[in-house]
């Protein structure tokens, strides 16, 4: 299993939702029509408050969740009426763990295969492939429950790769997880996305989405509220904040115009920088002062800051922030 | 993808979660083979030894040998039952039925895969029942097609019974209710102990509204060459709940019922 539509070389649409809209038995809406294409190859970031619509997406995505409207394509083929070829394009790493704690991680794995039509030899040498890269061959005969946390999620991912489908669905596979596991389970899903697997991403590290992805949608409440290339969105962020550690304190911080520049304590101050004027006057000017710099690093995540940005704004424009 | 693929690749996702079912059924015996075995052994001692020597015979048997085929048919309707509603609950429970709910399996392997999980346990668990009522009484089935095809669908029907459980169930409790408030007293009460020519008019036309008398008698036929029910009605009720429990379970494997937001 696992092919798909479209001719073969050319890359093609892995994504397409037109106006999918959930609205669960207790009224809750969850999705208000939202619209996403995601193109082969593409590394994608699903990103939203909690609550805000992503995990129904991806429900709706893997047929785990029935939609109540809309339409959904995986490479070419719609989730109502070819919903077994749509199925066999898709991987899964679910938010929750969800494996059967009581097998063995081998099991788990060559199982998956076996639901997917791949007969067991080949099963057994993909399992050793991706279990290997993802360090758990040494583990193959553990039982699931005797994993850590960052172990049963990289297990999932080899269960979801275990088909090697085209596009592969991670939802928040690095929570939890410390940060030298999350390092690597980047560099591996780099490696696998610029093999060909299109990749979509949720995420609250936005770290990460910034890291890895090159598409990143914002959904909230149900909707989508931005979705464009990670550097374009980035550049609608016009303002950024530096922490700047000072060698020395100082008594007072010069005036620099064009800059906002606030005392932290003694030795550190942050400076908000518009992103068309640069930071080279800003040290020109502290240099005249004999303000001496030792580091500087960014406050926030760009991202987060962004993200910060949108969600609030959403707020305010529904009368429901300040 | 060409018809011939997809038949392939259905059957090794078939035979996947048949052997994976019974892996699960010989992994946990001491908790799927042996209490069944113990359970039955009490009955043949207390019920069919010591009591049954002092009833005398019942239909022309020995009390021994008249039980015999309703304790059987008893340990797979419950063993059949059980395997299918604990393991499919089970796999609900901790969310690792989505493994099969995200594949491209479709709903009808899924019932069949799990179905045919808890006939190999009714099965196994009657062949061991089986041997053990041997070592109490002589069984030589008369009939032996009418013995392995009423085992077997019984095992089936059962099964489907589990897994529709299974699918409403929500907690726990919910697949405990069933099997004790429902089929226990219907398995006692399907003349597993006794034939109904005992039971005054009335109650005699009520057991006839208990699908499990039919099974139990339609095997105590093929055993013993003895019912109380004529061997086509059996069949006829047998067939009518397999056929109806199996499209309700694929209609609602289908909709998603119980599994799917």
């Amino acid at each position: 299993m696992g092919s798909g539509g479209g001719r073969p070389g050319v890359p093609m649409r892995a994504l397409q939702i037109r106006n999918l809209s959930k609205t669960y038995a207790n009224g809750v809406q969850a999705l208000k029509g939202i619209d996403l294409n995601v193109e082969e190859g593409e590394f994608c970031a699903l990103l939203g408050p909690n609550g805000a619509g992503k995990t129904t997406a991806i429900g709706i995505l893997t047929s785990l969740i029935n939609k109540t409207g809309g339409s959904v394509e995986v490479f070419g083929h719609d989730i109502d009426t070819d919903l077994t070829m749509a199925k066999s394009c898709l991987g899964l790493v679910p938010q929750e763990i969800n494996l059967n704690l009581f097998d063995k991680v081998l099991n788990i794995v060559v199982t998956q295969a076996g639901y997917y039509g791949i007969p067991r030899r080949i099963a057994l040498e993909r399992a050793e492939r991706y279990l290997t890269q993802l360090q758990l061959w040494d583990r193959r005969e553990s039982v699931a429950r005797a994993l850590s946390g960052g172990m049963k999620r990289r297990l999932m991912i080899a269960r979801a790769l275990i088909h090697e489908p085209r596009l592969l669905i991670l939802d928040e596979p690095t929570a939890g997880v410390d940060i030298e596991i999350r390092r690597s389970m980047w560099v591996f899903l780099r490696r696998i996305n610029a093999e060909g697997t299109t990749i979509i991403l949720t995420t609250h590290y936005l770290e990460e989405a910034e890291n890895l992805c090159r598409q990143v949608a914002i959904i909230d409440g149900g909707m989508i509220i931005e979705n464009d290339r990670m550097s374009n969105v980035l550049r609608k962020l016009s303002v950024e904040t530096f922490v700047l550690n000072l060698e020395h304190g100082v008594a007072s911080l010069p005036e620099v115009p064009g800059y906002v520049v606030r005392s932290v304590d003694a030795t550190t101050v942050e400076v908000d920088v518009d992103s068309q004027r640069g930071i080279n006057d800003l040290f020109t000017v502290l240099t005249q002062h004999g303000i001496r710099v030792v580091s500087m690093r960014n406050k926030a995540n760009r991202l987060e800051e962004l993200f910060m940005r949108l969600v609030e704004n959403k707020m305010v424009a529904a009368g429901g922030g300040a | 993808m060409g018809r011939p693929t997809r038949l392939r690749e259905n059957a090794v996702a078939l035979y996947t979660l048949v052997d994976k079912e019974y892996t699960r059924i010989v992994r946990i015996w001491i908790q799927t083979l042996v209490p069944p075995a113990i359970t039955m052994t009490l009955y043949f001692v207390i019920f069919g030894s010591l009591i049954g020597r002092r009833i005398g015979q019942m239909d022309g048997f020995g009390y021994m040998q008249y039980i015999a085929p309703g304790l059987i048919m008893m340990s797979v309707i419950t063993n059949a039952y059980g395997n299918v509603v604990s393991s499919f609950f089970g796999a609900k429970f901790a969310r690792h039925i989505e493994e099969m709910l995200v594949s491209p399996m479709p709903a009808s392997l899924v019932l069949l895969g799990h179905v045919s999980g808890g006939v190999i346990r009714g099965l196994l668990v009657g062949a061991l029942v089986t041997l053990i009522a041997l070592f109490f009484t002589d069984l030589r089935p008369v009939h032996p097609f009418v013995t392995v095809s009423v085992v077997f669908l019984t095992a089936v029907v059962f099964s489907l019974a589990g897994l529709i459980n299974a699918v409403f169930a929500r907690k726990f409790d919910d697949i405990s209710i069933v099997p004790t408030f429902v089929l226990t007293p219907l398995t006692y009460l399907g003349g597993v102990f006794y034939s109904i020519t005992l039971l005054p008019d009335f109650w005699q036309k009520v057991s006839l509204a208990n699908p499990i008398l039919y099974m139990v008698n339609a095997f105590r036929y093929g055993i013993l060459g003895k019912s109380d029910i004529t061997i086509g009605h059996a069949y006829g009720i047998i067939f009518v709940f397999v056929i109806g429990l199996y499209l309700f379970a694929l209609i609602l494997l289908r909709r998603g019922t119980g599994i799917r937001e």
